[in-house]
């Protein structure tokens, strides 16, 4: 037991934020796992006679437009953001790790080709961006999966980079060096720890990021098709019956507003506990 | 005695936007098998560019345009990448001046240890044992325990001992002190002296010791070499150098030694001047704008006086030792 307690989960147990966090984040995983058992109905199922009905006990959220389950609906829908969310940050967050890496510690002249292609890539707004790769590609999440990486991989590589070049210099590499350590083993055994702090604080608050482009995307009709619950679905839904309905609109971001919580929180947690300067306690 | 480490008028031009920075001018030190040589001077006089030159790991804009660095026997301004990388740590190997910085600051001290026996057979355990014998050589007590530890939860003096104990646990034949004692108190720069004087007879490597500080390079050193602006002035014996300076550099450094006062001053002496602009040295010797010896005859290049043996000095004006 009091080996596990120097683990990253055992320390992270410790930290009551990092508990409440991570309460909240398995709370969406089990019941996106667990949507189709969970679910009071079926979410696609339309009962034209209950269109709009209030929260009750056979509706928990209430219905929308379509006489649709709006809880059971939220359920699918997690597993649709929590996809998208995952697999776009991880792509992203790998090449921006790599690439930063690489444009830290690399030669000059390929830092400054990695920084043009960067800036040039962030000088792009999201949504803008969003709209022209929906007009050239299939709708679906294959899309919503590559704008987001398109339009944030950079956000991780700049970040790298700049905690790489702080440590390039630093007199720790230079003993490395003077040891005979190669590159590879420069970056991957010293810079990477280094920099994997501020890489998953950055992570992780970017998780709610990306499932809110993907709603947003949704909202905006090149998201995920038409009838596929989805947050984003749900809350323009919401927003088109706002003056009469409102309940549809809180609901849908209800689950948005937890993920964005519990990522966060995780984020600060992980950052106080993989920096081994910020433990509080050994 | 053969020599560990020989350096042969070894020149280090940095290309700046004022032209070429004479960062070591025909710079020749020698440190035999087994032997303590120092470096001294104040700072700006090349001890960091030669330090980068010995391991091959100058700045981009460096360029070597004369000289000779030869570790046992092998010149390294030849040597390859591959073999450079080969050279570090197992030939030639460095304990940096602050300890504060020259640890990795996320990893434990155990696992920068055995990340650098990477060239070593031998489990994680064997390994993890031969660095815990090593702190515990070092005098770090609960070298076990400080195996889990991290560089930030040791004080300067143990993480100076963690830093040298990564060094000898490669057992180089060449160690590189760069003033690995400035950044400490008096007390423990004794006891980190000893430990490396120690640890020299037990590895059997030669240590080129690398210091402002006279007093430390008198305790440790056989031999010592001075430097001004990148240029050796004197070299010799270090009770023959310190007891009969010959160059006036080497004089007005011992002069201005604070630990040499005998009675209260409100102002340290200094040597008046400041470092002359490498980019255009003056022509002659180097010292000359500062020196209050300095005749018409030193704005020729100075020849090296030979004083007593293996003593000389680059001075016109140097005397022979009649001693």
């Amino acid at each position: 037991m009091s080996a596990f307690r120097h683990t990253l989960m055992g320390r992270l147990l410790a930290d009551p934020l990092a508990v409440f966090a991570m309460a909240i984040i398995a709370l969406l995983v089990v019941s996106a796992l667990l949507a189709d058992v969970i679910a009071p109905h079926d979410p696609s199922a339309m009962n034209l006679a209950d269109r709009f009905a209030s929260p009750s006990a056979t509706y928990w959220m209430g219905t929308d437009n379509l006489g649709r389950d709006t809880f059971s609906r939220l359920l699918q829908g997690g597993r649709i953001a929590l996809y998208v969310a995952l697999t776009a940050v991880s792509i992203a967050g790998l090449i921006g790790l790599i690439l930063g890496m690489l444009a830290g510690f690399g030669p000059r002249w390929l830092d400054n080709a990695l920084l043009f292609f960067f800036d040039t890539l962030r000088a792009y707004p999201t949504i803008i961006l969003a709209l022209a790769l929906a007009a050239l590609m299939p709708r679906g999440l294959g899309t919503v999966i590559i704008v987001v990486v398109i339009t944030s991989f950079a956000e991780y590589g700049r970040v790298v980079r700049t905690q790489t070049l702080s440590l390039k210099n630093a007199e720790f590499i230079l003993a490395e060096r003077a040891m005979g350590a190669s590159f590879a083993r420069i970056v991957f055994h010293h810079i990477l720890p280094n920099v994997l702090g501020p890489f998953f604080i950055l992570a992780a608050m970017n998780l709610p990021v990306v499932i809110t482009i993907e709603a947003g995307m949704s909202f905006l009709g090149i998201g995920v098709p038409p009838g596929t619950p989805s947050w984003g679905a749900t809350l323009k839904d919401g927003f088109d019956y706002i003056r009469t309905t409102p309940w549809i609109l809180l609901s849908g971001g209800l689950p948005l507003i937890l993920a964005t919580l519990g990522f966060t929180f995780l984020g600060e947690a992980l950052r106080d506990q993989l920096d081994p300067r910020l433990r509080k306690t050994r | 005695m053969s020599e560990a480490l020989k350096v042969e008028d070894l020149s280090v031009h940095y290309d700046t936007r004022e032209g070429a920075l004479q960062a070591l001018r025909d710079v020749s030190i020698t440190v035999p098998e087994g032997g303590i040589v120092g470096v001294v001077g104040e700072s700006g006089c090349g001890k960091s560019t030669l330090i980068n030159a010995l391991l091959q790991l100058l700045p981009e804009n460096a360029t070597i345009p004369a000289g000779r660095i030869t570790l046992q026997g092998e010149d390294v301004t030849r040597a390859g990448t591959r073999r450079l990388r080969q050279m570090r740590g197992q030939e030639i190997s460095v304990v940096f001046q602050d300890p504060m910085t020259s640890l990795n600051p996320v990893l434990s001290i155990g696992r920068q240890m055995r990340d650098i026996q990477y060239r070593q057979q031998g489990s994680r355990a064997a390994k993890d044992s031969r660095s815990a014998a090593m702190l515990g050589r070092v005098g770090i007590p609960d070298p076990v325990g400080k195996l889990a530890a991290y560089p930030h939860e040791l004080s300067g003096g143990m993480r100076q001992r963690v830093a040298i104990a990564m060094a000898a646990l490669m057992r180089p034949r060449v160690l590189i002190a760069d003033e690995p004692t400035t950044a400490l108190d008096a007390t423990l720069e004794v006891q980190i002296i000893e430990l490396l004087k120690e640890l020299q007879q037990e590895i059997g490597c030669a240590i080129l010791f690398i210091s402002h500080h006279l007093g430390v390079i008198a305790e440790l050193c056989d031999r010592v070499v001075v430097m001004y602006a990148g240029v050796a002035v004197e070299e010799g014996p270090v009770a023959d150098v310190f007891l009969r300076p010959g160059h006036p550099y080497t004089i007005k450094l011992i002069e201005c030694d604070p630990g040499k006062l005998k009675e209260k001053v409100t102002d340290l002496p200094s040597i008046p001047g400041s470092l002359p602009d490498l980019t255009d040295p003056p022509a002659g010797c180097i010292f000359r704008p500062r020196c209050d010896r300095a005749t018409e005859i030193c704005a020729t290049p100075p020849p090296r006086k030979g004083l007593n043996g293996a003593h000389w000095a680059a001075c016109h004006h140097a005397k022979v030792d009649k001693a």
